[in-house]
């Protein structure tokens, strides 16, 4: 029989950060981060844009140079084993950075010579990636000629060529159509399936939410929540959501009627938006009359725009 | 699993070796554009002033400056690919970011970005000393000695270039290097005339960014005459080469590693 225990009592850790700091002169991009990674799961790495999540995976990747606090890979501490370290850590950039010179093997190829695969090796393991990417008819297409789909998936099997045991997803599916979104989903979770570690970031919620074992919020350099996303999401926000278009009178009422349901309500520039934690018959009847109104389960996103505030975080 | 960690030359090599690939897609509008410019020159200069000028320490005027050019034909394509080339690589192809996130370090990436640059300049070269005899200059048994004399100053050109390269926040910042450095090198290092009848100060100035002394070494070597003092030449160079690749590595560093 396996083992269905949901927790496993005592999980490797992959990464570990104790107090993570990165300053730029004054400006404190990553304030003393505690999070850790591990074995087998997927962990999602969200914030608003400059929260510091880029900054905290360039400094996975010696990238970066951390000013403050502990960052040990897999038991190793970088800065001084992060060569033997980025042996085992695969990276999608959020940024392309293709070979455009080079063909979709040749590419492959090359990254390969990086961590010195044997040519054989390289060969097999590049013919296989691009079938599981389904890239094969590609192969010896100029990058230029790829698609914005085809080129995230061969980003994806270049950063999987030495077989890593750690992998790093910038945004893995920034830009992409629902086709190719779905295509990279599955793939990551046979992936899952196969053992990889992965470490995520994305701003997409539905996502994270699909792919994530657990999830850290970053808000201006600081973690602001880290959990399961379902419990987090149903201890923080609630159970069901109400978005209600009405008139101010109205939202007296429903911010009265929800109090006694125990119910958090937030003005909105035409309604409220209300999140209950139980059923409430009285707030059904409530929402009646108003304009408009639905009610859906609470998501990740709701937790995000809880975290991290509604107003944009552009500096 | 995961590979071992590669010795730092084999990390260079890697560097070297993406580079080739790509550039054996491109390799003769590469050549046409390292190697036209020296021999226009030699053509233009040779045959045209030539005709002028009887002969300067025994030899035509075109025999003359032929061993000189090679020099420069390694010193303007290692210093064009450093610039014009790594920064494209560094800049709007993120090939550089591409490679950080591999086991290879900034400091193999840069040097093996030089010994790139230093190889595609001593190709250059080669390729002038090959044209020689086209213009009646057999070169010396001592021109083998040549192959690693113009693969250090391709080192040194190569290096000099990325140091700017490190500093560069945009293409037109290498119009200083070539307008105020390489092109006065080019003039003044003795490939035209002896450099002995330049005033003291420009001779002493022309010792720190050292093409005077590879266009000493190369004469000698195509002449097979060794003249007193070349191992000093050969000193300069090779610290000159040393010194401009650990600046390169360090403003590399700096530039790349937040």
């Amino acid at each position: 029989m396996t083992d269905l225990s949901p927790v496993d009592p005592s999980p490797v850790v992959i990464v570990e950060a104790r107090g993570l700091a990165k300053s730029y002169g004054s400006r404190q991009a990553v304030k003393g981060i505690d999070f850790f990674i591990h074995q087998g799961e997927c962990f999602g790495f969200l914030g608003p844009n400059g929260a510091g999540k880029t900054t905290t995976i360039q400094m996975i990747l010696g990238l970066v140079e951390k000013s403050g606090g502990e960052l040990e890979v897999f038991g190793q501490r970088i800065p001084d084993a992060l060569a033997a370290i980025k042996t085992r850590v695969g990276v999608v950039p959020q940024h392309d950075n293709l070979d455009t010179d080079l063909t979709v093997y040749e590419n492959l190829l090359t990254y390969a010579s990086y961590y010195h695969l044997p040519a054989r090796e390289a060969a097999t393991r590049a013919t296989e990636l691009l079938q599981f990417f389904a890239l094969d008819n590609r192969r010896h297409d100029v990058i230029r000629q790829l698609s914005g789909g085809q080129r995230r998936r061969l980003l994806l099997a270049r950063a999987l060529m030495h077989r890593p045991q750690l992998l790093i997803l910038d945004e893995p599916t920034v830009g992409l159509d629902p086709q190719a979104r779905h295509m990279i989903w599955q793939r990551l979770k046979n992936l899952k399936e196969q053992g990889v570690t992965m470490m995520l970031t994305s701003h997409y919620m539905d996502e994270v939410a699909r792919l994530s074992d657990r999830i850290l919020v970053m808000d201006q350099g600081r973690v602001v929540a880290q959990g399961e996303p379902r419990q987090m999401v149903s201890d923080l926000v609630g159970l069901d959501v109400f978005e209600v278009v009405c008139v101010d009178d109205e939202i007296l009422t429903l911010e009265a009627v929800a109090a006694d349901c125990h119910a958090r309500t937030e003005r909105t520039s035409d309604g409220i938006y209300i999140y209950t934690s139980k059923d409430c018959a009285e707030l059904e009847k409530a929402v009646r009359p108003c304009s408009e109104w639905r009610r859906r389960p609470a998501n990740l996103e709701d937790l995000f725009i809880q975290l991290t505030g509604r107003t944009l975080h552009e500096s | 699993m995961g590979q071992g960690v590669g010795l730092p030359v084999r990390n260079m090599i890697r560097v070297v070796q993406r580079n080739a690939r790509v550039w054996w897609k491109y390799k003769v509008p590469s050549l046409v554009g390292n190697l036209g410019q020296p021999l226009l020159f030699l053509v233009a200069f040779g045959f045209g002033m030539g005709q002028k000028i009887q002969v300067i320490e025994g030899h035509s005027y075109l025999q003359f400056i032929a061993p000189g050019l090679a020099a420069s034909a390694v010193m303007y394509s290692a210093a064009f690919e450093a610039t014009y080339g790594s920064y494209t690589r560094l800049s709007t192809q993120s090939t550089f970011e591409g490679i950080l996130m591999t086991p290879i370090t900034v400091e193999e990436l840069a040097l093996g970005e030089v010994l790139w640059c230093a190889l595609k300049g001593l190709l250059s070269g080669l390729v002038m000393i090959a044209v020689m005899p086209f213009f009646g200059l057999w070169p010396s048994p001592w021109t083998v000695a040549l192959v690693p004399t113009l693969l250090v100053s391709g080192v040194l050109f190569g290096a000099m270039g990325l140091i700017m390269t490190a500093l560069a926040t945009n293409y037109d910042f290498f119009n200083y290097f070539i307008s105020l450095i390489i092109t006065p090198l080019f003039l003044f290092s003795g490939i035209f005339f002896a450099a002995d009848t330049l005033p003291v100060p420009t001779r002493q100035l022309l010792r720190f960014v050292p093409l005077a002394p590879v266009v000493d070494l190369s004469r000698m070597l195509c002449y097979g005459e060794l003249l007193p003092g070349w191992w000093l030449k050969v000193l300069v160079l090779v610290v000159a080469a040393v010194a401009a690749s650990w600046l390169a590595a360090v403003l590399l560093r700096r530039r790349l590693i937040r």
